[in-house]
């Protein structure tokens, strides 16, 4: 199937076993199958198996469109390997399509020669006309290319159900756990797990709890007995660094990094947020944690949610808000007023394809300008963007340092792919994350002795400002969004006051110190540098290894802090003849490079609402190393190719 | 799920620190120059505040005030307490954030007729809903005094003004049906000129635990000059102004010459007080939402018959309290099991698997 297989070892028994590398898993199927659920047990129980793994769920917005049509076609891809990976995968080895719909939509990822899974029930005349196909597949040459498999699933596990008394429409519903229970089989995969998830989600409804299980098992034991799969697959655990390993998704890295920010600032959380695709599992798992001092309340809308948590604020709580990039719009003022205010607050902003509402479950980093500079007036906070799904925890536990730190609001800049997407974590021990004291004000500090408080005197080092909370006697003042006296903090009309101000905060946001520029190029040669930001991490990091094994040379950088930017940036920009910049929107990051440093970097654009493709990448980056990029010349021009498409001409 | 948290019930201020020194209003004055325009209704309002704030016997550390913007909303910077003067329409979003994380204060919204109205009009009704533990003092003169003179949602009807000099079109709000309309748990009113009449809205407002909205009439001498004169005016407010009291006979007018409200099928209508037998006359309770509401329909907003004091008061569980004893619960919970609230715990989740060294 592909170059990563390493040998075949006849089992002794009718399967043989073929060792493999690496494998990409998709299922595809109705919204109403189940599919997310198939795709997070297997990637459960090959998390648990020790593969290094990561996934791309990729899901209609709408909740149920019309059954068996080509917009209700719901997938979720799993990649994994005995190596450490760094995306979802480009195309799928094996393909599971639940019905015409799904296999009409994802057949053209899957290469010649890959495994195709089919559901045959659903192969009704009906269905084949609903999404165009004017003759069964199944039966026409059309997929001759491929390995299929067909499997009347349906049939099968209502079967297998016979006994327990279910409807024929209830007993068909747990084809989705025949299926996993047929690919856990094909891969060696553990299924303890998914049995004791499935006890536990149905635990009100024992019955459906064991009809689950028996269909698993079905499809487990269709694998061994039927003689239609002569192979099955094993990858090896990945040998990745030691230490206590999950399965994570970016939204509850999130999510825990901001019930482990309350900790490490000492702060009661306060989450005030409005239900938004992507976002809304952030809220939803915050809500269980009470326990921890986190208090969550879902506003009235996103108004509500920012200014609610910026009043938590005032009182002395970690005031949190999470959302998405419609979100970030509505919010923008109450952004502007923390600015002012210079209060801590912490700005969640899950992107997703936009303008407008968009592509509200797909993925996209286009907002990054507007968390730049989408307020008015001079408005500037500090930006942090995770860069894999465990990364979310570190970012967020960050941005609430700095943000009660600096006494100001800080936006973290998660994306689609990275909410919804898993990998393997390394949990962190809890007890080495760095404690940051708010420091709340205690006394009057004002320099002429006067006895007074001043809510802007600043420290001399951080230039933040006193955070006197209410219920602190001698403190009382008024804060708003009306310029403020430097120092003394009353409101001043003063023209150069004003200037002064404005200044002020910016240099207190420039002055954060953010951790050197880190680059990556093994031979020291490279003199193509590509610069990513964001989930783009991984797919760049592939992209990369792919053309080093190639034996060309290319070095690779990630930005995680985008504002302010590391300080040796400039320097690590100028000392490459080319500077890449992929992008999923138009070269937003690479127009604040050029902007900012007078370097002329080249822009991959790509906003299809999924991820770069590691192979896509390769043959950008080869386009660029050999010269054969339009762009790669030193030329004038202000952007790459735009998209794909004019590589493609070329390829 | 039951919502029953087992909540007593409590006065609006029992949670805030409370203090045996003596307090005056030169100490709830802060050190701003007041600058609204001689002769607003505003100054009135802010001297009857700080009156009355030092009465309340809670430490001013504990007090604050959020505002919006608009005219009114500068309030906050004229109070010796905390303060925030934030974003249009925004000040109830803000002040809940706050009272929810911090039942040790006493929270006020200060806002205007378009600030809490129009641009903020979605964040009002939801705290009124909510009843969050915030006293929202709607300052309502009918017109936009900081914008310079456009017409608000309290104008009536055929304002001519900057933006309107055909006249406005759209139909007024009635601040006071809106916030009983939103489930309001207190709902009063009085005139920035009555002094006695705001201070006992006031008090009331600040008992009450839960939100209650105070609309306060309030002259704009510069853009709606004597917009409430008819209330004011000795020989047009006695047969106007229709004070109600929780109890009482809901009668009004001069001594010899009394009116008193009755119901006719299913709304209320003023008669003479001698013309109908004294059992008819309806006798006001704070409790009945239906009667509250009737009151505040009396009659148009031309101000023929005018409501003010205390429309509704009853007890209902906040929202404030209710978040913190859930709060409380999840942590007595987690107090019972093993790793209940333990960060590590959290983290690993159910299922993990170590990679050796």
């Amino acid at each position: 199937m592909t170059s990563n297989d390493t040998a075949v070892t006849p089992s002794g028994g009718e399967h043989d076993v073929i060792t493999k590398d690496r494998v990409v898993i998709r299922f595809a199927g109705d919204s109403g199958d189940g599919m997310q659920l198939t795709g997070d047990r297997f990637t459960s129980e090959t998390a648990t198996f020790g593969n290094d793994l990561s996934t791309l769920p990729n899901f209609p917005a709408e909740i149920r469109a019309p059954a068996g049509t080509l917009p209700g076609v719901s997938s979720f891809q799993l990649h994994f390997a005995n190596y450490d990976i760094l995306t979802p995968g480009d195309r799928p080895d094996v393909l599971v399509a639940m019905n015409p719909a799904a296999l009409k939509a994802n057949i053209g990822d899957l290469p010649h020669g890959g495994v195709l899974i089919v559901n045959t029930d659903e192969f009704t005349k009906r269905n084949l006309t609903k999404v165009g196909y004017e003759s069964n597949p199944l039966e026409d040459d059309s997929l001759s290319d491929f390995q299929v498999h067909e499997v009347a699933m349906a049939t099968l596990t209502r079967g297998a159900l016979e006994e327990t008394g279910l409807s024929k429409k209830d007993a068909e519903r747990a084809k989705n756990m025949f299926a996993l229970g047929l690919l856990s089989w094909m891969y060696h995969r553990p299924h303890e797990g998914t049995e004791r998830f499935l006890r536990e989600k149905f635990a009100r409804r024992p019955e459906l709890a064991e009809a689950n299980i028996l269909a698993f098992r079905a499809g487990h034991a269709y694998g061994e007995t039927t003689e239609a799969f002569a192979v099955t697959y094993e990858v090896a655990p990945a040998k990745l660094e030691p230490g206590t390993y999950r399965q994570i998704t970016g939204n509850t890295a999130m999510a825990y990094g901001i019930v482990a920010a309350g900790r490490t600032t000492g702060l009661p959380v306060f989450l005030g947020s409005y239900p938004i695709t992507p976002a809304s599992d952030i809220l939803h798992e915050l809500s269980k944690h009470k326990a921890f001092g986190v208090t969550t309340f879902q506003a009235e809308d996103e108004i509500a949610g920012v200014g609610a948590a910026l009043g938590a604020s005032f009182g002395g709580a970690l005031g949190v808000t999470t959302t998405s990039g419609p979100g970030i719009s509505l919010k923008s003022e109450t952004i502007g007023l923390a600015v002012a205010l210079e209060l801590p607050l912490l700005v969640i902003d899950v992107q997703r394809g936009g303008p407008s509402t968009g592509l509200p479950t797909k993925t996209e980093q286009a907002d990054l300008l507007q968390a730049m500079y989408g307020r008015n007036g001079e408005a500037p906070l500090p930006i942090i963007a995770p860069r894999s799904p465990g990364d979310c925890f570190h970012a967020a536990v960050e941005a609430a340092a700095i943000a009660v730190k600096y006494r100001t609001p800080v936006i973290v800049l998660s994306d689609g792919a990275l909410a919804n997407g898993s990998e393997p974590w390394k949990v962190p021990d809890a007890s080495t994350l760095e404690n940051v004291d708010p420091e709340f004000a205690t006394e009057p500090n004002a320099p002429d002795g006067s006895g007074e408080f001043w809510p802007y005197l600043r420290d001399s080092e951080t230039l933040a400002r006193p955070w006197a909370i209410p219920g602190t006697p001698g403190l009382e003042h008024r804060v708003g969004g009306l310029e403020k006296a430097d120092g003394r903090g009353s409101i001043s009309y003063d023209p150069d006051n004003h200037d002064r101000m404005v200044r002020l905060r910016e240099a207190k946001i420039d002055g954060i110190p953010v951790p050197d520029l880190q680059v990556e190029d093994p031979s020291g040669q490279a003199d193509v540098l590509v610069v990513g930001w964001g989930s783009t991490y991984g797919p760049i990091v592939a992209g990369a290894r792919r053309v080093r094994n190639m034996g060309h040379t290319i070095a690779t950088a990630h930005i995680r802090h985008l504002n302010p930017l590391p300080a040796n940036l400039g320097e690590v920009l100028a000392s490459y003849r080319t500077v890449l910049v992929p992008e999923m929107n138009l070269g937003q990051l690479a127009l604040l490079l050029r902007g900012k440093y007078l370097v002329d970097a080249k822009s991959y654009t790509k906003v299809s609402g999924l991820p770069f493709k590691a192979e896509e990448l390769q043959d950008v980056f080869l386009d660029y190393l050999t010269g054969t990029h339009p762009n790669s010349a030193d030329t004038n021009s202000t952007n790459g190719s735009g998209n794909g498409a004019p590589l493609g001409v070329q390829a | 799920m039951s919502t029953d948290l087992g909540l007593p019930s409590i006065g609006g201020l029992d949670l805030v620190p409370t203090t045996d020194a003596k307090q005056t209003a030169k100490d709830y004055t802060s050190d701003q120059e007041v600058r609204w325009c001689p002769g607003c209704g505003d100054y009135a309002v802010l001297a009857a505040v700080r009156q009355f704030l030092p009465t309340l016997g809670i430490r001013r550390e504990n007090t604050v005030f959020v505002s919006g913007i608009g005219c009114s909303s500068r309030f906050p910077y004229y109070l010796n307490t905390y303060g925030m003067h934030s974003i249009h329409g925004r000040a109830p979003t803000i002040a809940t954030g706050l009272a929810v994380s911090r039942p040790d204060l006493s929270v006020w919204v200060v806002t205007g007729d378009g600030d809490a109205l129009s641009i903020g009009g979605n964040h009002l009704i939801h705290a009124l809903r909510r009843n969050v533990n915030l006293k929202i003092l709607l300052f309502n003169n009918r017109i936009y005094g900081l914008t310079k003179g456009q017409y608000s949602p309290t104008s009536e009807v055929g304002k001519v003004t900057k933006s309107t000099p055909m006249g406005s079109l759209d139909h007024p709000f009635n601040p006071i049906s809106l916030a009983l309309g939103a489930e309001a748990s207190f709902v009063g009113r009085a005139l920035d000129s009555d002094r006695k009449g705001l201070t006992e809205v006031l008090g009331a407002a600040a008992a009450h635990r839960g939100s209650a909205l105070v609309e306060i009439f309030q002259d704009c001498p510069i853009f709606n000059d004597g917009s409430f004169d008819v209330l004011r005016k000795p020989e047009t407010k006695d047969q106007r102004l229709v004070h109600i009291v929780d109890g009482e006979p809901i009668t009004f007018g001069p001594e010899d010459d009394k009116f008193a409200v009755v119901q006719r099928g299913f709304r209320l209508e003023v008669v003479k007080a001698a013309d109908v037998d004294p059992a008819e006359i309806m006798v006001h309770d704070a409790n009945n939402l239906e009667l509250a509401f009737a009151l505040s329909r009396l009659s148009d907003q031309d101000l023929n018959h005018t409501v003010t004091g205390i429309f509704r008061n009853v007890d209902r569980t906040t929202y404030d309290d209710a978040a913190r004893a859930q709060l409380q619960q999840a942590k007595d919970l987690a107090a019972q099991k093993p790793g209940g609230t333990d960060l590590q715990a959290l983290l690993n989740g159910r299922d993990t698997w170590t990679i050796a060294g």
